[in-house]
């Protein structure tokens, strides 16, 4: 198929019709409305669900209910949004039916503003609503890669019977770049054998996340643990570049990874062996493959439009073997390629070695 | 007056007494002992014979513990 | 010897956790006798609340998920909209639909979502211990409003059927009691109204029924159902607010 021109966000959008998502809840809010907008359109003249709903809260618990059915449901919002969807996450969670969420986070606390930022990383890999819970997250950094991400999310949801969250910032859901279209699959006619359709010749199913009993509550609670532990175990993903022979890792996710990665090939070209970690699930966190770089390394800069919150995951990995500086960015303001080069520069300096090819 | 009678799950019953207090011919009373729940079930006394099996025990219980029977009209006598 | 009553298959046989004397038994054996009435049990599904009810799921013999606090009516929209042919009812106690939950019933019933929503109101909330409820009547003594409801404080209770009659995606709302045989009987009826205002796909169909909170009222079983006449019926008159002329008269 030929490559066009998608915007992130209406790209995101086909995706999940073309991974067959049958019902879509949202609530506009910048900078993620025009994949609600394109909802709008694109869903009823397939025949399926779109509705524009009273809130972001009461639009999660209409993905929950259609999820409930087995559909493949999905919602999308930006930060603030996001917090009024935690609710819904963590019944999602505690009755472990699947769906999908696409967060394009924007600047805050508070109403913040309405430029990119990465600053939900802690409320989405730690704290995505109250309980012993982690969604699996996807942080793409092209438009491309989205929707890819995009395409493989409901086999994820289902698979693990699991919320999956797409992570990007405000810069992938605004911006354009050529895409390749993945072909439109046929909708699932099977449901689950947990959905609820009616109790026609079979006995009635209900979905809850009640365990009144503390014993029975444990009991669920560990087994959701032991699904978090083997996806944390087997769906790490990352991606890597110019890292196989790096003294120097920069560690970015999404957008910023893109920068980081032009300030890395500038920093190899001034003579220091950098190399860019990608890390494309925040949660689970690529620990193991961080892990296998370590050895090699002399330092490693982390890179964020935040305050500094994938940072701590790096620092459990990196721990106190090498240096860890953190540059960060807030409120929108995103960090330059030769600012990096200069965080490099730095950290080759403070390690006393620099490694000269 | 038609003869009917009842078959009540004394052990769901919560002693809440809405059927002793609706029953139109007070053949309903609170039992003497309690159950496993630990409230006095309602009892149909038997000695009265004057349930006539309107149903209207059945209509007011929260707790579902009636089955309603009557005798059919071709053998009423 | 003839069966003149015997319970719902669609309620299960089991004790229910309700205190004696509560409305909430008498409400499921109504909407349970409904359904089966109308013959629609294997394909509805129920959306049971937060609240003393929240284990209704339990009890109805019925495909059933358990909503987030006030959310009922979101997700019986979410159950809906991806299951047309599916009958989809709440059931909902007062502090869940007219709190919590108000945002939620108020755009269901803007949007005319062919539900039925369930509205069990005891003026109190009675899970967590007779706190006020946007329904506790004025003057109305409860854990949370010691004094007495006083309306500069508390503001005043509402009455939501004939709040939501007013909406052009109602097609029913009527309030009908607990308090006696015949108020039953013309709940049941209310309730195979809202139930039949789904089945024509006619839009929302809501029925408030008063039921008794002996525990939290702090009064007999017996006294409750006065409780209902003397205290809940002058606020909360019992009728049929808004019947869609599809429904007949």
């Amino acid at each position: 198929m030929a490559r066009e021109l998608w915007k992130g966000n209406e790209a995101l959008a086909e995706a999940a019709v073309r991974a067959g998502a049958e019902a879509f809840f949202g609530y506009p809010i910048t900078p993620q409305t025009e994949l609600l907008e394109y909802m709008a359109r694109r869903m009823p003249e397939l025949g399926r669900t779109f509705l524009q709903a009273e809130s972001e809260v009461a639009a999660i618990h209409m993905v929950y209910g259609a999820a409930c059915a087995g559909v493949r449901a999905l919602s999308s919002s930006s930060s603030p949004g996001i917090s009024l969807m935690q609710e819904g996450l963590s019944y999602l969670a505690g009755s472990e039916v699947p769906c999908v969420l696409v967060d394009i986070m924007r600047g805050g606390p508070g109403l913040g503003n309405i430029q990119p930022s990465q600053s939900d990383y802690f409320q989405l890999t730690r704290s995505a609503g109250h309980g012993d819970f982690h969604p699996l997250v996807l942080a793409p950094a092209t438009v491309q890669e989205a929707v890819d991400l995009m395409y493989g999310s409901f086999e994820l949801a289902f698979g693990w019977r699991t919320l999956v969250i797409l992570a990007g910032d405000g810069t992938l859901g605004q911006m354009m770049e050529p895409v390749e279209m993945p072909p439109m699959r046929a909708l699932a006619v099977e449901r689950p054998d947990w959905a609820l359709t009616g109790a026609a010749g079979r006995p009635p199913r209900v979905i809850s996340s009640l365990y009144l009993d503390a014993a029975e509550l444990e009991e669920s609670n560990l087994r959701l643990q032991a699904k978090l532990r083997q996806m944390a175990a087997t769906q790490q993903r990352w991606e890597g570049f110019c890292v196989e022979d790096a003294d120097y890792l920069v560690v970015a996710f999404g957008t910023v990874a893109r920068i980081a990665q032009s300030a890395v090939r500038a920093a190899r070209r001034a003579g220091i062996r950098a190399g860019l970690f990608r890390p494309v699930t925040l949660w689970p966190y690529p620990r193991q493959p961080l892990e296998a770089i370590c050895p090699q390394l002399r330092g490693v800069l982390v890179v964020e439009m935040n305050g500094g919150q994938m940072v701590e995951d790096v620092r459990c990995v990196v721990r106190e073997r090498v240096p860890v500086r953190f540059l960060g960015h807030l409120g929108g303001v995103i960090p330059m390629p030769d600012e990096i080069e200069a965080e490099l520069a730095q950290l080759v300096s403070l390690s006393g070695r620099a490694a000269l090819s | 007056m038609a003869q009917g009678t009842l078959l009540i799950q004394t052990d769901r019953c919560k002693g809440c007494g809405l059927c002793i207090r609706a029953c139109p011919q007070q053949v309903l009373v609170a039992g003497q002992h309690l159950n496993a729940l630990g409230y006095q079930p309602v009892q149909l006394d038997e000695a009265l014979r004057r349930c006539t099996g309107c149903g209207v025990c059945a209509w007011v219980c929260p707790d579902l513990v009636f089955t309603v029977y009557r005798e059919s009209a071709g053998r009423a006598g | 010897m003839e069966t003149i009553y015997r319970r719902p298959a669609l309620l299960a046989d089991l004790p229910t956790h309700y205190c004696p004397g509560c409305g909430h038994g008498t409400v499921h054996r109504l909407v349970a006798e409904t359904i089966e009435g109308l013959g629609i049990g294997s394909r509805t599904i129920c959306v049971a609340p937060v609240g003393c009810a929240v284990l209704a799921y339990k009890y109805f013999v019925l495909d059933c998920c358990v909503a987030a606090h006030g959310r009922a009516p979101a997700m019986a929209t979410g159950l809906k909209r991806v299951l047309p042919d599916r009958v989809v009812f709440t059931y909902q106690g007062d502090g869940d639909l007219a709190s919590i939950g108000g945002n939620e019933i108020l755009h269901a019933a803007l949007r005319g979502e062919p539900i039925t929503v369930i509205f069990v109101n005891n003026g109190v909330y009675g899970m967590t211990g007779g706190q006020m409820a946007p329904t506790t009547p004025l003057g109305m003594r409860t854990t949370s409003s010691p004094l007495g409801r006083e309306p500069r404080q508390q503001g005043y209770p509402i009455q939501l059927p004939e709040l939501l009659a007013t909406l052009p995606g109602v097609a029913y709302a009527a309030r009908r009691s607990t308090h006696s045989v015949a108020e039953i009987r013309r709940a049941r009826q209310a309730i195979e109204r809202a139930f039949t205002a789904q089945l024509r796909g006619l839009g929302l169909g809501i029925v408030e029924l008063l039921g008794a909170c002996p525990t939290n009222w702090q009064v007999s079983p017996g006294e409750a159902l006065e409780f209902i006449q003397q205290v809940m019926l002058p606020v909360y008159p019992l009728g049929e607010f808004k019947v869609a002329a599809e429904l007949g008269a």
